[in-house]
């Protein structure tokens, strides 16, 4: 019997079943863990032993009675955009400095009515905004993986970073995430984990703290495929507090791992081949076809023609839901206040002080395209942009069963290596943008190692509503690539 | 687009953020670079092209009027920076 930290959620689940350890001991071994590693990863910002164990021991308990949920005992850690009852939640903003919901988000209240446990809340880049976890108000969190020969901390990418980080160290076992523009699946492949940010309105957005509504999805980072099915299955579900929630069934996700690709339409989108894209990038993608081929599903070239304007419509689109959400921020209700000479004063100098220089930026682009004179120059036509972009998509769907790309542009970067040029970071989500322009679903799969040794991911994308094929080729992936080879455990006190 | 001073300092108004000394020049130089970036999506043809309004094609569908919720006013002061009884405090507004 290995470590219990060492274990994937399938692999505890059995585990449990046969009485091989204890929720509670699962816990511990998780809390011990967090406490070795945080001072070095900063993956946590708010570590919950306390918390951890009582809900441990809930589950000994229903285990013992024979009515052990989906995630009976699974020791989680939650992005701190979750609203967590009683427990601290500020998007890793300083505006939201101590704020304690009254009230669980629906997502994680739906883990916690499956038996799963929490550890704590999840360092990300503040409000989600950031593709490298440095724009936190608690600090960078670093990857566990370095370049080959080298000391230097890398970024473990963002906004999801914590959660990244913290489930590639097996600090937890898997970890709830939010993808606006690619802040799980980015993460994902820069530290060799399985992100998927499902179909918009698939899971209940709920008691998150909202960056850009139309966008935002929460999804699962995991350690395997298997691992992302199971955890999805218990995300997921209609919820009346959110509107734009879906009532569809959840269907057996887990299911769709191991059921065979044979005959399935694989599109490979030319547009993807960017100009000065890395040749490793370009390997990564070949290697992914060819597993895909010996699997036997067939490869067919298709046109997604408006990929590189997604981008910048995201720009557009993005900030201008972000500046009305942030709206709320003023000092009264919640969180940071500093006092002024009037109300407005005090406004003013509250969100001076209290959101970060990427917050401003992008509050200021989206009140600026949102204002009067530059919304049709702006706004309306990035979202008639939105609508070819869509399009594209729902081409390609008439021939094409699931979409095979890379994720990122590129492997983890170090700490202050792209932080002084905004668009150089926005680049990062060049891939991974149009799915959130379109509401489709993505998965990042480790897919290899780059020639500095740190991960790269591929990236799987479906149709509206169709996880399981992203669960069903992408375990075929995984197969194929082989378990990535575990990087030196440096940052662990003894 | 180039954005200026005193537009810089325009819409920070609008988004009630007070900017330090300097800031507004970094701002200046960034916002304009990001517009600039944006502004590709001028070689777009979208004439005839409904914006989007919702990315999902499902039919979002009408709830009851009805109240469903509510009745603990105590819990939703009880992070407010400044309050009194079930009250949020503000800085006197009308003289």
């Amino acid at each position: 019997m290995s470590e219990p930290t060492r274990l994937t959620i399938a692999e505890t689940r059995d585990a449990l079943a046969e009485k091989k350890f204890s929720a509670e001991e699962l816990a511990q071994a998780h809390i011990s863990e967090i406490e070795r590693a945080n001072e070095a990863l900063n993956a946590f910002i708010l570590p919950t032993p306390e918390h951890a164990l009582d809900m441990a021991r809930a589950s000994d308990a229903r285990i013992a009675k024979g009515g052990a949920g989906a995630l009976e005992g699974i020791p989680l850690g939650i992005k701190d955009l979750f609203c967590t009852k009683g427990v601290r939640t500020t998007a890793c903003s300083h505006i939201l400095d101590g704020f304690e919901p009254g009230y669980d988000s629906t997502v994680t209240q739906n883990l916690w009515d499956a038996g799963a446990v929490m550890l704590g809340k999840l360092n990300c880049d503040e409000f989600a905004m950031g593709s490298s976890n440095e724009s936190s108000y608690y600090g960078p969190v670093i990857n566990p993986w370095r370049r080959a020969g080298s000391d230097a901390p890398l970024v473990p990418g963002g906004s999801s970073g914590g959660s990244a980080s913290a489930v590639a160290a097996h600090l937890c076992q898997g970890a709830t995430a939010t993808d606006t523009g690619g802040s799980i699946r980015q993460p994902a492949s820069l530290t060799g984990t399985v992100g998927l940010k499902p179909t918009y309105g698939r899971c209940s957005r709920w008691g998150i703290v909202a960056f850009a509504s139309s966008l935002d999805q929460a999804g699962p980072l995991t350690r395997s495929v298997r691992d992302s099915a199971i955890m999805l299955g218990a995300m997921a579900g209609h919820d009346p507090k959110d509107s734009t929630s879906v009532d569809t069934p959840v269907p057996d996700y887990e299911a769709a791992v191991g059921q065979s690709i044979r005959g399935l339409k694989v599109g490979i989108p030319r547009e993807y081949r960017m100009e000065g894209m890395p040749e490793e990038i370009e390997a990564l993608w070949k290697s992914g076809i060819d597993w895909l081929k010996s699997a036997g599903a067939e490869m067919v070239d298709v046109s997604l023609p408006h990929t590189k304007y997604a981008l910048p419509a995201y720009y557009i689109v993005a900030p201008a839901e972000a500046s009305s959400n942030l709206a709320r921020y003023d000092g009264v209700r919640y969180g940071l206040r500093v006092d002024g000479d009037d109300i407005i004063d005090m406004y003013e100098k509250t969100r001076a002080a209290g959101f970060g220089a990427e917050v401003k930026r992008r509050v200021l682009i989206g009140t600026y395209v949102l204002s009067a004179g530059y919304y049709d120059a702006y706004y309306i036509k990035a979202q008639r942009v939105r609508t070819l972009i869509k399009r594209d998509f729902e081409d390609v769907f008439e021939k094409v069963d699931v979409l095979l790309a890379p994720s990122t542009p590129g492997p983890a970067f170090a700490i202050g290596e792209k932080s002084g040029d905004p668009i150089e970071m926005y680049l990062n989500d060049i891939f991974t943008v149009p799915a959130n322009m379109s509401g489709l679903p993505g998965i990042s799969i480790p897919g290899g190692l780059s020639g500095e040794g740190t991960p790269l991911g591929l990236q799987l994308i479906a149709k509206a509503f169709d996880e399981e094929m992203l669960f069903r080729v992408g375990h075929v992936i995984e197969e194929a690539a082989g378990e990535l080879p575990t990087p030196d455990n440096w940052w662990s006190k003894s | 687009m180039k954005i200026d001073d005193a537009t810089v300092r325009n819409i920070a108004r609008l988004a009630r953020i007070k900017l330090d000394e300097g800031e507004d020049k970094t701002l200046e130089s960034e916002l304009t670079g990001i517009l600039q970036w944006v502004e590709q999506l001028g070689e777009v043809d979208t004439d005839g092209v409904e914006p989007m309004t919702c990315v999902t094609d499902r039919q979002i569908e009408m709830r009851k009027d009805e109240i469903t919720d509510g009745g603990y006013a105590d819990e939703i002061v009880r992070n407010a920076p400044e309050r009194a009884g079930n009250f949020f405090v503000v800085p006197k507004v009308v003289e």
